[in-house]
């Protein structure tokens, strides 16, 4: 691939996934402005590596990039937040039945909710913002995460439990 | 299933993500469970919320052309303007002259021989297949799995043996490429050593001795039978190893 039809093709099949780049990228850091940094980071790494891009799945191929980004910023920056996960194996579930979740849902508005995505720990945030956000399946999230398929589904689970007492407790 | 094994499910299930068989033993237990049925509940509640809050963030109008403009920027910049390369060549042409005759003249001053070059190539074979998460393309302690795999892959069939009773199992087989052709790779097992044998055939059609060498802290044995060049890699010691060519070289009778 040279020059112009490398940038053509780039444009077409990169550009398009601008707003999943951002959302991931906002979740991540939290704010928009670094949000956007890091977005272009991206791209632009994504530019130079686009002679190794293979598959079809542009998308997940942009968005593994944008959290490779966001984490080596994080990780510069806020690092107290990656040490914030703690050992998800021995930390079991402990469903909370006895406290349903209907009524604090049916009162919990857009901004409670972002409010309570934004205090996850980070793997959990990413693992909703993937899924529920970007529908993505569990085998897109494992590729982009660089996890097995079932820590897909157990972050998943532990995520939907804290924002259940996230928003039960408030 | 038991609370504990569907708790950890629930979510997959929600998500549509469990194989049909898990799926109906969850929708069994959340039937009989009320406890399990309503964390399924809340767990769907919690879904269908952050799905309909719109909380996903659209990328600001103007974040689309800065990026693009950078992009840009960073492909106009990218081929080499044409003195640029002409400068590059001016440094490198020297180099490439002194390294042509370097490599025009090692043979005579003691360079690699076929063999060591070969050598070097199956202990990198080796290696590469035990770094490369690519050890085996078919998995199968079977021969009869293993060896019918590589029909219409290759132009001659590796011989296949099952040695499990003398205590190397078969782990599976894999196409490579050496000396430069496509190559059978076998790989057994013993203990914890794998071992690469590479099949390949050969321009003679008799046969020759075993030759051990070592490389790297790897055993080498190589030999030509009936035709067919054999390659034998491993870490394991070299008295087994040598045990373990002999029996590949002459299998025990299978009992029927």
């Amino acid at each position: 691939m040279e020059g112009k039809d490398k940038l053509a093709r780039f444009e077409q099949t990169v550009l398009p996934h601008l707003d999943a780049a951002y959302n991931l990228a906002r979740w991540l850091t939290r704010n928009q402005h670094d949000a956007e940094d890091m977005v272009q980071e991206a791209y632009l790494r994504a530019f130079r590596f686009f002679n190794s891009f293979r598959g079809v799945d542009a998308r997940s191929w942009l968005l593994s990039i944008v959290r490779n980004c966001c984490y080596s910023w994080l990780q510069q920056n806020r690092s107290h937040e990656l040490s914030t996960m703690f050992d998800e194996e021995k930390h079991s579930v402990n469903a909370d039945a006895s406290n349903p979740a209907d009524l604090a849902l049916q009162s919990a508005d857009h901004e409670m909710l972002v409010k309570a995505l934004d205090l996850l720990p980070l793997e959990f945030r990413e693992a909703v913002v993937l899924r529920d956000l970007e529908g993505l399946s569990y085998k897109q999230i494992a590729e982009i995460a660089n996890i097995p398929t079932g820590t897909v589904m157990s972050r998943l689970a532990r995520a939907r439990e804290r924002l259940k007492r996230i928003l039960c407790d408030r | 299933m038991e609370c504990e094994n569907a708790q950890s499910l629930i979510d997959g299930y929600l998500d549509r993500e469990l194989d049909p068989a898990r799926s109906l033993e969850v929708e069994d237990h959340l039937r009989a469970c009320g406890l399990c049925s309503q964390s399924y509940k809340d767990h769907q509640g919690l879904r269908d919320a952050v799905k309909s809050a719109e909380v996903y963030f659209k990328a600001p109008t103007d974040l689309e052309k800065r990026v693009q403009r950078a992009v840009r920027q960073v492909a106009k910049a990218e081929p080499a303007p044409r003195w640029r390369a002409w400068s590059w060549i001016r440094v490198t042409a020297p180099l490439a002259a002194a390294a042509l005759v370097i490599i025009t003249l090692l043979p005579y001053f003691g360079g690699l021989s076929q063999e060591e070059l070969l050598t070097r190539d199956v202990v990198s074979g080796h290696i590469r297949s035990l770094m490369a998460d690519h050890l085996v393309d078919v998995a199968s302690s079977d021969r009869h799995t293993v060896k019918p795999w590589f029909n219409g892959k290759l132009d001659f069939s590796p011989p296949v043996v099952d040695l499990v009773a003398m205590g190397f199992p078969l782990t599976g087989g894999r196409l490579d490429y050496l000396n430069n052709r496509p190559v059978a790779a076998l790989i057994y097992q013993r203990d914890k050593h794998l071992i690469n044998i590479f099949v390949w055939p050969s321009s003679k059609t008799g046969g020759t001795a075993v030759t051990t060498t070592a490389r790297q802290g790897y055993n080498v044995l190589h030999w030509t039978d009936s035709g067919l060049n054999y390659w034998v890699v491993s870490d394991l010691e070299r008295n087994q190893l040598e045990k373990f060519v002999e029996l590949l070289k002459a299998p025990p009778s299978r009992s029927p």
